[in-house]
């Protein structure tokens, strides 16, 4: 049995604030759960499925982010308690339904659950997602530590159920990939019916019909929008989880939120500054609790914003500040706009330390200068820094090698459009800086059909894009589908390893099991392309020459859309990890190493940490605990001096 | 061994290394094991993009008395942890003091910019002794051999746990240890991890 269902009384668990969210929803008695996989979100929709059988749930790993709200927005209809999760990035491809629903509204509590990535330390960009709770006009929460993580949750369902619309809960890297002492409630019963109540007057919450149609009618369901809104606001005032810790009269009041407080209560601690400084820890941003945000305004001169990324409560509570002026007075405000914390980047205590250190003039040192001096020196020597690339027996090194080697050998200019999975390093050294644009979900896609229509204007280049398995049947088959109809002649790769292996696995529509276990159909990437039109090859991308030959082919074949399935599992697979196909070693007697034509291409441009140049003996050499036995660089070597032999 | 107090609160442990190398497991056990003590725990990790032979860190705050933050000050380590050296004097450098008990493994996982012959690793024996000019206390231990010897290099962050556990400052045993271990592993596993254990415990 897992422990996210442990019964005992006052039991406790070491939890991950995803596990955490993932408790608070159980204990409120949740029934549908739906998201799509995304750093530092993807633990959530996982923990469901361990715990689906026990607790009559019903979790899926959807197509998209959008996809997810859509299929959780349906239980809610149905009454049932329902939430779907996404990294903040999800946000942006959700947003178009959130907008639509949080106007039509919902029955059975939703909460839309946000782990955003403050600092990209694993996204493409450092994403806000709070902001999206101001402009779907829906209420945002955001814990603060990882107990708050679940209380929060069972709160947040009540409130969902008393506006009548989905209630956002925030969470960061820090605060999901981090773990804490949770104290466990008690778990309800699961019975739960679900029925989609229809027949009465339209807008009629309960019974009518769930639609989104304000057609020059504002008042009819933007009018009750706003007064949700100011319902929840008023509920605010008195959420117990807006605390407050410091003396009455305190000389500086730091406003913050989620793991900001952590770092904020730490400093303050280190300093000594409890006495001088209190500490306002907001649960509730937006809407802002007007009353309590006063209150605390009225007995602090200074003020000191602590917040992750954009500046959202620094800026509201200005504006609180500024319509109380006549009865609080001006305040002396720090933060982001005053330079005291960074911009951009996520916090740490040490940002705080620094920022109080200099409103306080309280001189501040981690270590001693000359020690951390000394260490830093040996670190610059001795630690030569850690690159990103692929893993040993990556599928995607071998294929972006042959996309290389193929655009080389064309010769007219061509070009990769990059797309986002492990496969975004074919924008760096590691994937042989083969892509050349990079943005959102299956945009290589859609910029490519772009690029394929440009022969009008003189353009010659041929256009290549990249996209994994999921990012095919997420958002890269509508571009798919532009660029057949179009007849934008690009050439589409995708780079199919059999998962959503960035995030760990997860199944996609291409799968033939879900996240719950179950045998389903899995769609095939292969004919669905030829239905749609596409002239379709199929390789594999450890056979480079077979890879590489077949898109010298689609490359120029130039009516339409063309698409090249690079089919291999990851080498972290289930179906692959800790299988060996070759014992692979490296006849030092024909390893040439510098003198060797091709300037040691194996080890300098191939980059497999698993073949390793050995600056002593002047040749390369297999690194035994690494290599993986895929046996790809031996036919990189031009001196066949790298050997594989077939495990039996 | 004894029971162990803190000798500072919180009492801050990082335990670092290169992804794949099993840090992420090292830190929930230890983790798991003094929460289940009742003590208040609190493990940032930083993982994800650089889980792929990258730089991996957690963080472990022990304390008796406070919810301490995900991340620990700069400069306010006691104990670095590390499975592979260069990792070591890295966080070292952001996270030591002179005070900072340093334990790693002496066995390097080159960066892909060692491996394709742009930069260079010196050699460990090198980077020991200028350690130890800074921080007489540090101790390098040859836990990847180690666990080669034990069959699987997967053993590392076991036998460094193991080594942690004679230092005798983070307060766990190793009927603690065995207790945790067994709840997260198939039960074939559990001997050869207690041998690791063993083996590191022996090793300092």
């Amino acid at each position: 049995m897992s422990y996210l269902i442990d019964e005992g009384k006052n039991a406790s668990h070491l939890l991950m604030g995803n596990e955490a969210i993932v408790r608070g929803s159980l204990e409120a008695g949740i029934n549908v759960a739906a998201g799509y996989p995304g750093t530092p979100s993807s633990e959530i929709i996982e923990c469901f499925s361990q715990v689906a059988k026990e607790r009559n749930l019903y979790v899926e790993w959807s197509t998209n982010e959008k996809v997810a709200v859509e299929v959780a927005a349906a239980a809610s209809f149905a009454g049932l308690r329902s939430l779907c999760v996404m990294k903040q990035n999800g946000v942006n491809v959700a947003s178009d339904f959130l907008l639509h629903l949080a106007s039509s509204g919902t029955r059975g509590g939703m909460l839309l659950v946000t782990c955003d990535d403050p600092g990209a330390l694993s996204s493409v960009n450092e994403g806000e997602s709070r902001l999206f709770a101001q402009l779907l006009e829906i209420p945002l929460l955001e814990p603060g530590d990882f107990q708050e993580a679940k209380d929060i949750i069972p709160w947040a369902f009540a409130l969902s159920e008393k506006i009548r619309n989905i209630v956002m809960v925030r969470s960061v890297t820090r605060l999901s990939h981090a773990s804490g002492n949770v104290r466990f409630g008690p778990l309800p019963a699961t019975a739960a019916k679900a029925e989609f109540h229809y027949s009465g007057p339209l807008l009629d919450p309960d019974t009518g019909p769930m639609i989104a149609m304000i057609v020059a009618a504002p008042e009819a369901q933007h009018g009750p929008q706003q007064e949700k809104m100011k319902r929840a606001a008023e509920i605010f005032e008195t959420c117990p989880f807006n605390t407050y810790t410091g003396p009455a009269a305190p000389e500086l009041l730091i406003v913050t939120s989620s793991a900001c407080s952590l770092y904020s209560r730490e400093a303050v601690s280190i300093l000594g500054l409890t006495e001088r400084v209190g500490i306002l820890k907001l649960a509730t941003t937006w809407p802002l609790p007007q009353r309590l945000l006063k209150k605390h305004l009225a007995a602090a001169p200074q003020i000191l914003f602590v917040e992750e990324v954009a500046p959202t409560l620094e800026d509201h509570v200005k504006v609180v500040a500024a319509e109380a002026g006549a009865e609080i007075g001006g305040k002396i405000f720090f933060g982001k706009k005053s330079g005291h914390l960074p911009s951009l980047g996520e916090l740490n205590p040490d940002l705080v330390l620094a920022a109080l250190s200099r409103i306080f003039a309280v001189p501040y040192e981690g270590a001693p200068a000359a020690f951390s001096g000394a260490v830093k020196a040996l670190a610059a020597r001795y630690a030569p820094p850690r690159g990103m690339t692929f893993c040993p027996g990556c599928p995607h090194r071998a294929s972006y090698w042959s996309i290389n080697n193929a655009v080389k050998l064309d010769g007219r200019g061509g070009f990769v459009c990059g797309d986002i999975g492990c496969y975004v390093m074919g924008t760096m050294a590691a994937g042989f800086n083969t892509c050349k644009t990079l943005h959102a979900m299956g945009s290589a896609s859609g910029i490519a059909s772009g690029f394929g229509k440009l022969k009008q204007f003189g353009m010659g280049q041929p256009v290549m894009a990249v996209c994994g398995d999921s990012t095919f049947f997420h958002a890269a088959m509508p571009a798919l589908a532009n660029a057949i109809h179009q007849r934008s002649p690009f050439t589409l790769m995708l780079m199919d390893n059999r998962g959503t292996a960035m995030t760990g696995f997860q199944p996609h529509p291409g799968s033939p099991t879900n996240v719950l276990g179950d045998t389903v159909p899995a769609l095939d990437m292969e004919k669905i392309c030829r239905a749609m039109g596409a002239k379709v090859e199929v390789s594999d991308p450890f056979n480079l020459e077979k890879t590489r030959q077949k898109l010298n082919h689609l490359m120029e074949y130039a009516d339409g859309a063309k698409v090249l399935i690079l089919r291999r599992a990851c080498a972290l697979s289930p179906e692959r990890r800790g299988k060996k196909d070759y014992e692979v070693t490296v006849d030092e007697s024909r390893c040439r190493g510098e003198d060797c034509g091709c300037n040691r291409i194996c080890t300098r441009i191939f980059g497999c940490p698993g073949l390793i140049w050995d600056g002593e003996k002047k040749v390369s050499r297999i690194d035994e605990i690494i290599c993986v036995g895929c046996g790809v660089c031996a036919d990189i070597c031009p001196a066949g001096a790298i050997v594989r032999k077939e495990i039996a | 061994m004894s029971e162990v107090k803190l000798a500072k609160d919180p009492y801050n442990v990082i335990i670092t290394g290169v992804g794949g190398q099993g840090n992420v497991l090292a830190s929930r056990l230890l983790g798991g094991m003094l929460a289940k003590k009742g003590f208040i725990v609190t493990i940032g990790e930083t993982f994800g993009a650089s889980q792929r032979g990258g730089s991996v860190m957690s963080h472990l705050r022990i304390s008796r008395e406070v919810l301490a933050s995900p991340q620990i000050p700069k400069g306010r380590a006691d104990v670095i942890v590390s499975l592979e050296p260069a990792e070591a004097l890295r966080v070292l450098a952001l996270y030591g003091n002179p005070d900072t008990i340093l334990l790693t493994n002496n066995h390097p996982i080159y960066p892909v910019g060692v491996i394709k012959g742009d930069m260079v690793y010196p050699p460990v024996a090198e980077m020991e002794a200028a350690v130890k000019e800074v921080l007489p206390a540090a101790r390098f231990i040859a836990a990847t051999a180690r666990a080669l010897a034990l069959g699987n290099s997967i053993l590392v962050n076991i036998i460094m746990l193991g080594a942690l556990g004679r230092l005798n400052v983070v307060p766990f045993n190793r009927e603690e240890f065995k207790e945790a271990i067994a709840a997260r592993l198939a039960a074939g596993q559990l001997a050869i991890n207690l041998q690791a254990f063993d083996a590191g415990y022996g090793m300092v």
